[in-house]
């Protein structure tokens, strides 16, 4: 009786898992606010992720992400454009902008320093 | 808290348990037995795990899942689970929680220290500015911070001292370390006229020199920015390990659940020794080894060739430069040192070098400097040009004195009436690798002038080294077959392709790669094209001008001998590459299989703990194995 709760929970545990991390669970993309003195601003947080993952800006007009890194592990301590040459590190419980040349449009891909967690700025 | 003080912490703290282990054979208990034990680990859980554990929450949260949800997860399992079992009276294993939090964080705190070591590179390069310069002005010279140094200042340099920005010498001599920059051991002696680089050290004379790129304009500010950006880039061969480690967390801990019940239900295992199995899979795995694998050999290997005055653009030249067959080279400037004189002339030599010399002051092609240098040495008066054109591929047209007079090639010649004379002159210069040019004027040809362009001396030495690397060398010029011939013949090239119009060299190059991976080594300014177009690029740099956008390597120092070490360096970090991948890949591939208990019949099992440590090995190992790039040894190669 035992072995066969055993497996029922063990299905159930596999089946969420799968569900949970390979689901498709869209996230809304966020745009940049424009502040008065015509500089975009939009705020990444990052804990276990990048929330939001996606931030949508306008081109050309000069554009600060703010990260600020909640999360201890040192796994998201650096934050890095390949496209762009950025690599930096995040102070904890900090607001770090990066700015990023909005001159022109594309989609850029960031990630932690190992490559394990992803965003994206998308200028357009 | 920082993660050494954590590791402290937890260290501290499982000392007793580890005692314990130790001296169980011999009768010694930990005084409270279980109940210290809880205690001491509950600390370690509250204290060291707490960030793993907030980071594998926030990430859950997230739909995601890293190498913290592994370490918290594993952790807190064996950690529930001793509590419950310490209340039904049962054996615990607070101990493996402590352990594998201990060994894990070890692992990181050295592999922080590592990876600090890592990218440390280009910061050492920002250190080497000097950080102030004495300016000139009106007769006073007056130290100034390296910000306030503008274009046009004239610069004064005293022994031993940086020089500040880069810029032209307008009075003294002395030599100059440039190794920080260029990679060149020996000191360069630099005399007016000279251009020198910011934060070379002076080490003879005082001299002083006029600024000509300050800020982010000079050659080590944009050498810093090509390699920041080179060690942030991506190399292809990582996107697999990328598409692995997005899927990886989460099937280590379907494995972990199999395991579970294979061993608990299928194999009759008591509900702890299945636990224990599932706990071993789930630390041993490790995501990181293969996430650090590619960036921090692209990191070392990039800031050490940085070091040898090789500057590589990104991870995917890295890994072209690795399938290369063909080597091609522009022969002017490359395998020759572009600085042709002009050896003989035929016909009226005053006229003849007056007519050539006033056309070619207004053009940049390399024989211009020569015909002019030959000019001046003869003193002679240049009269001035009214309608000037350039022939592309042939030479150069003008007005002089209402007479349209010409100098260039053979091409531009056909449409002239070459006699006998001449055609036999010419025939006999070509012989002797001279390029020979045409001068006339109001229809008639007035003269040859013959002008050699002399191989480097660094390169016979090259091509020798890079064919015993097993590549074929080709060379390319826009030269007539003879001087091509000789050329290539005195360097010993495999093949030579003559006459090529600048415009054509691209095409001949996609000719070329119908058959391999071609690598084209040219300056930077003339042979964009074919630069781009080439599967690896490499632009020879001299002096400030590196033109960094149209190479995909470029080497800092106007040295060919660069070339094989650029070819050499590229390898290795690809092969370092390769290398991580691989012990990564077959870590986890043969780890978890052990962890979860597969080879018991054969005596192999792992404890959490030591799994934990296997675990916090592995990431070490990679970013140790990176860093051996910068112990590499490169060929050196004798003038």
């Amino acid at each position: 009786m035992t072995k066969i709760i055993v497996l029922l929970v063990a299905a159930a545990l596999i089946d969420f898992i799968v569900w949970w991390f390979f689901g498709n669970h869209y996230q809304q993309a966020v745009t940049a606010d424009v502040s008065e003195q015509n500089i975009q601003h939009v705020q990444v947080i990052v804990d276990g992720g990048y929330q939001p993952e996606t931030v949508v800006l306008k081109k050309g007009i000069p554009a600060q992400v703010h990260f600020q890194r909640q999360d201890p592990s040192s796994c998201l301590e650096k934050v890095v454009f390949p496209d762009l040459g950025i690599n930096e590190f995040l102070p904890e419980q900090q607001d770090h902008p990066i700015t990023i040349d909005t001159s022109k449009a594309g989609e850029y891909d960031y990630a932690c320093g190992m490559n394990m967690f992803h965003g994206k700025v998308i200028v357009k | 808290m920082t993660i050494k003080n954590r590791f402290i912490f937890s260290l501290l703290l499982s000392l007793p348990m580890l005692l314990q282990m130790v001296l169980m054979p011999v009768g010694w208990m930990l005084p409270g037995g279980n109940w210290t034990m809880f205690l001491l680990t509950s600390g370690v859980m509250a204290v060291s795990a707490r960030p793993f554990i907030h980071s594998a929450w926030a990430a859950f949260k997230n739909h995601h899942a890293n190498m913290d949800t592994l370490v918290a997860i594993g952790t807190t399992t064996a950690y529930l689970y001793s509590i419950y079992a310490l209340f039904q009276h049962q054996g615990v294993f607070f101990e493996s929680a402590a352990f594998v939090i201990t060994f894990i964080l070890l692992g990181q705190v050295l592999e922080e220290k590592m990876r600090h070591n890592a990218s440390s590179a280009v910061e050492k390069l920002i250190d080497l500015q000097a950080k102030e310069a004495t300016v000139i002005r009106a007769g006073q010279a007056y130290q100034v911070p390296l910000e306030q140094v503008r274009v046009g200042d004239s610069l004064q340099v005293k022994p031993g001292e940086k020089i500040a920005v880069d810029g032209v010498i307008t009075a003294g001599t002395s030599s100059i370390d440039e190794s920080m920059v260029t990679g060149e051991s020996l000191p360069v002696t630099k005399k007016a006229g000279d251009h020198v680089i910011g934060s070379t050290i002076n080490q003879s004379g005082t001299f002083t020199f006029t600024a000509q790129k300050v800020g982010n304009e000079t050659l080590l500010a944009q050498i810093v920015a090509l390699v920041k950006k080179a060690q942030t880039s991506r190399a292809p061969i990582q996107k697999t390990a990328d598409q692995i480690s997005n899927i990886f967390v989460p099937v280590v801990l379907i494995i972990a659940i199999l395991t579970f019940v294979i061993w608990n239900v299928f194999l009759q295992a008591t509900g702890v020794q299945a636990l224990l199995f599932a706990v071993s899979v789930v630390v041993i795995a490790c995501p990181c080894a293969l996430g650090l694998a590619t960036p921090t050999a692209l990191m070392v290997g990039t800031g050490r060739s940085a070091k040898a005055g090789v500057l590589i653009k990104n991870g995917e030249v890295l890994e072209a430069a690795n399938n290369i067959q063909t080597i091609v080279f522009d022969k002017t400037g490359t395998i020759t040192n572009a600085q042709p004189q002009v050896t003989d002339i035929v016909g009226d030599t005053q006229q003849v070098l007056q007519v050539a010399a006033a056309l070619e002051k207004n053009s940049e092609h390399p024989l211009a400097a020569a015909i002019l240098q030959a000019a001046q040495a003869q003193q002679l008066e240049i009269p001035t040009v009214k309608d000037f054109k350039a022939l592309i591929g042939q030479g150069v047209q003008g007005q002089i004195n209402h007479q349209l007079a010409f100098v260039g090639n053979e091409k531009l010649a056909a449409a002239y009436h070459l006699n006998n004379d001449f055609q036999q002159q010419m025939m006999q210069l070509q012989e002797q690798a001279k390029t020979v040019v045409v001068v006339g004027c109001s229809q008639n040809l007035i003269g040859l002038i013959a002008i050699q362009d002399t191989p480097k001396p660094s390169a016979i030495p090259t091509i020798a080294a890079l064919k015993n690397q097993g590549l074929k060398t080709v060379m390319l010029t826009g030269d007539n077959e003879r001087v091509a011939q000789a050329i290539g013949q005195q360097v010993g090239i495999d093949q030579v392709i003559a006459n090529v119009l600048p415009s054509d060299k691209a095409d001949t190059i996609k000719e070329l790669q119908q058959q391999g991976h071609v690598a084209f080594v040219g300056d930077g300014i003339n042979d964009a094209p074919a630069l781009t177009t080439a599967d690896v690029g490499i632009a020879m740099g001299s002096g400030t001008d590196i033109a960094i956008e149209s190479g995909g390597i470029v080497l800092v120092r106007n040295d060919l001998r660069g070339v094989v070490q650029a070819l050499e360096l590229s390898k290795k970090t690809f092969k370092r590459i390769k290398l991580n991948l691989f012990w990564a890949f077959i870590y986890n591939a043969l780890g978890i299989p052990i962890a979860a208990g597969l080879f018991v019949g054969w005596g192999l099992l792992l404890s959490p703990e030591l799994a934990g440590l296997a675990m916090a090995l592995s990431s070490i190992s990679v970013v140790f194995s990176s860093l051996l790039l910068n112990k590499t040894k490169l060929t050196t190669i004798p003038v």
